[in-house]
């Protein structure tokens, strides 16, 4: 048996996205720039894709500009937005909980003269609203948060935070990295006053490479690409055709079953929880039920180092994370969120993350407990002394 | 303009009767390390000399970096050729090769001629001596020493009646080509120093083979691609490596159950060194290389070094035995393995590491302790011999 529980990382193409994307790369290869049929033919698949995100989020298919992923759109985002804004001020504000594609930019963006305030947060992951709204100054020109932790699945008070923010200044911009949230919790930007939203498209059954960044129509942005002037001067390249069409067919399949998902996601993690609370020595981080991500459980097996467990648990065909997979590589794989929810050394050094997927089974969930309650005893055996 | 390039080695030179079979290997070795060059190169042995003449369009930068990694090579020269349309001609030649070849100030310079060519008018010092007027009057601010002169232009009038000039000297790795030492296994782990211990060894002639102990789940899949990409790095300068990889898991928890556990490095060391020495025989080696310095780490005292050696009955070469940190590092720099080598992937040495490892380990203490191992250990070692994966990396 074989059990992926590692769908943050990444998930697996949908038959239907690839069958999308080979027919634009074998039949409808145009080039939506060129005049003649192919190019028209081709520009009919961006138009259907970007007509089927612009209506998950029910906003205006103008406002979609398809990306290369969700590492671009936050860049986009921030360095594009702090750039077009730069004369109205020269501060901005985010988490300190946020994904590397945030922080680092806003790294860059300090070497650049800009003032950068980062908001903590409680032991759950949240950012408190008063500490934002005491962080919101003059020259605030823009707040960035995620609306789903990557590593515990935490939900940020987005709708609060838009409202909040623009009652303080309608001017600032609000971003929000929604690549964890989008096709598992419900984004209305218009509602929740989001000018700039980040998507991935490899984190729901699309294809690597594709994502998407929501643009408020109102919203002054500065290109980061400069070029032949596609997607309305805006960012520039060829059109990714079989891309965008691949993306656009996997966010129509997830928005078509999204209530069914989200009762199954809230089902596997429900087992998953009440599973983990069986076995000796667990402390689960992610909240139960719709309080937290349906889709994300996180928890420390202490005695047991995280490395370890997830090579032990990939013998047995069951692929999971350590903290965050993008930041497992570097020399001292310890996640942000982890410390800045101040666990203990213990359970900083065994946290593992689960996470889900539509097409995740109850069966892949008995799998993995099983393996686990079976495991942990001989691992922690032979934990260094 | 190089249509020749002249490799000069020294060492093979003198190996008196042998000294064909060293010049064969060499030859060997520069073929397959220009196989994967761009261009068609022609590979002889002249008067003690090998000579490799490149095809039209071949890359000369290339070209030469491939042989900087050939063992046996002592200095490569680019070499001009020349028709023979008589001595101004040549002349000329010669002041346009100094002028592309060197950034021209206030040398000194010496020509030397070397005439093979018999019914060549002029005689080899009238030659040197002509030319050198000739490139004093081209370049006046040069000027002449016999003795100890910055730049040599050597003049070859060869028999085809073809002329070769050449001056410059590129360095290469010198050492012996590999192929004519025999062969050795080297203990690979995933650090910076078994691949530069590697790196010496082939230096001297030996073919490698190479033995990696991993232990899932507590290497990864990564740490064992990592061995396979430092394995890799050394081809060029060794050739193909069957590189080993043993799973070595089970042995490690078994002596971790059953011995004192400031006594783990050394006794796994131990077994590692038995398991290698198997494989060693079995391929036909004649050594185990290690990349062991003395008092680097617990397990390298003179004491450890003792203990783990006193379980082979090969000779283990431990080529980096007085370098410094420092000096291994620069070796993996120049070898482009340090990149590698540093990647943080836990290796089996650290997982179990003691905090307080034994330094001066009794040999009779370290055996009395292993005995207790000798209910299943003979089944482990044959269970993970057995269970071994050979990769051929090249």
């Amino acid at each position: 048996m074989e059990a992926y529980l590692d769908n943050s990382a990444t998930t697996r193409c949908l038959e239907s996205v690839k069958d999308v994307v080979v027919k634009t790369m074998l039949e409808d290869y145009g080039n939506p720039s060129s005049k003649h049929t192919k190019g028209v033919e081709a520009e009919r698949y961006l138009r259907e894709a970007r007509e089927v995100i612009a209506r998950s989020l029910k906003v205006n298919e103008k406002e979609i500009y398809f990306t290369s992923g969700g590492t671009e759109s936050n860049n986009w985002a921030l360095l594009g937005g702090a750039y077009a804004n730069r004369r109205a001020g020269k501060h901005l504000i985010t988490t300190a909980v946020e994904h590397a594609a945030v922080l680092m930019p806003m790294q860059f963006l300090e070497e650049q003269g800009f003032r950068i305030t980062y908001l903590p947060v409680d032991s759950k992951g949240h950012i408190s609203l008063r500490d934002l709204e005491n962080a919101i100054c003059e020259d605030t020109i823009l707040v960035s948060m995620m609306m789903v932790n990557n590593e515990i699945g935490a939900i940020e008070p987005v709708e609060e935070a838009g409202r909040l923010i623009k009652q303080k200044n309608p001017k600032i911009l609000f971003h929000v990295d929604a690549i964890q949230a989008y096709s598992k919790l419900r984004i209305y930007p218009k509602r929740m006053q989001i000018d700039l939203l980040s998507v991935s498209g490899h984190k729901l059954h699309g294809p690597k490479g594709t994502g998407f960044l929501y643009v408020n129509d109102k919203v002054k942005l500065k290109p980061l690409l400069y070029g032949g002037g596609q997607q309305r001067g805006m960012r520039s390249g060829t059109d990714n055709v079989p891309g965008a069409a691949g993306l656009g067919e996997a966010v129509r399949q997830a928005f078509a079953c999204f209530a069914e998902s989200e009762a199954h996601l809230l089902m596997l993690k429900e087992r998953m929880i009440a599973g983990l609370e069986q076995l000796d020595q667990v402390v689960v981080h992610s909240e139960r039920g719709t309080a937290g991500a349906p889709h994300i459980v996180s928890a420390a097996f202490p005695g047991v180092r995280s490395e370890v467990l997830l090579h032990a648990l990939e013998e047995r065909n069951i692929y999971v994370s350590s903290g965050s997979a993008c930041s497992s590589n570097k020399k001292l794989p310890v996640s942000t969120v982890l410390k800045e929810i101040h666990l203990d050394q213990p359970l900083l050094e065994s946290t593992i993350r689960f996470s889900f997927s539509r097409f995740t089974t109850a069966e892949e969930i008995d799998y993995c407990l099983e393996t686990l309650a079976e495991l942990l005893p001989v691992l922690r055996r032979y934990s260094r002394r | 303009m190089y249509k020749t390039l002249l490799i000069k080695y020294g060492e093979i030179a003198i190996k008196g009767k042998n000294r064909h079979l060293f010049e064969d290997a060499l030859v060997r070795q520069i073929r397959h390390a220009l196989k994967s060059c761009d261009g068609e190169f022609t590979v002889y042995k002249e008067q003690g000399r090998i000579f490799i003449d490149c095809g039209d369009g071949y890359d000369y930068e290339e070209a030469v970096a491939a042989l900087q990694h050939v063992f046996g090579i002592v200095g490569i020269c680019p070499v001009m050729q020349a028709e023979d349309q008589g001595i101004d001609v040549l002349a000329a030649d010669a002041v346009r090769f100094l002028g592309v070849s060197y950034q021209l100030e206030h040398q000194t310079f010496k020509v030397v001629t070397r005439r093979a060519n018999k019914r060549y008018p002029m005689e080899s010092m009238e030659i040197s001596a002509y030319l050198g007027e000739k490139i004093l009057e081209a370049y006046p601010q040069l000027s002449v020493d016999v003795h100890d002169p910055e730049i040599l232009l050597h003049v070859e009038l060869r028999e085809s009646g073809k002329i070769f000039l050449y001056s410059k000297v590129i360095p290469g790795p010198g050492g012996m080509p590999v192929g004519t030492n025999g062969k050795a296994m080297l203990l690979l782990s995933g650090g910076i120093d078994s691949p530069v211990a590697g790196y010496m060894i082939c230096k001297r002639g030996v073919k490698l083979d190479a033995t990696y102990f991993h232990a899932p789940p507590y290497t990864s899949e990564r740490a064992k691609q990592k061995v396979i990409d430092l394995a890799k790095k050394l081809t060029p300068y060794a050739g193909p490596i069957n590189l080993h990889v043993v799973n070595f898991t089970d042995i490690q928890l078994y002596i971790y159950e059953k011995c004192p556990h400031d006594e783990l490095t050394i006794i796994m060391r131990r077994y590692m060194m038995r398991i290698a020495e198997h494989f060693a025989k079995e391929t036909k080696s004649l050594a185990l290389v290690t990349g062991e310095s003395i008092g680097q780490v617990a397990s390298q005292t003179m004491q450890s070094l003792a203990a783990t050696n006193a379980v082979c009955t090969m000779p283990v070469y431990r080529p980096l035995i007085g370098f410094d940190k420092q000096e291994i590092i620069d070796v993996s720099e120049k070898i482009d393995t340090y990149e590698t080598s540093i990647l943080p992937y836990e290796d089996c040495c650290t997982i179990f590491v003691a905090k307080h490892p034994v330094t001066k380990p009794n040999l009779h203490i370290i055996e009395a302790s292993e005995k207790k191992l000798s209910e299943k250990i003979d089944e482990l070692v044959r269970t993970a011999i057995e269970t071994t994966e050979t990769i051929w990396v090249e």
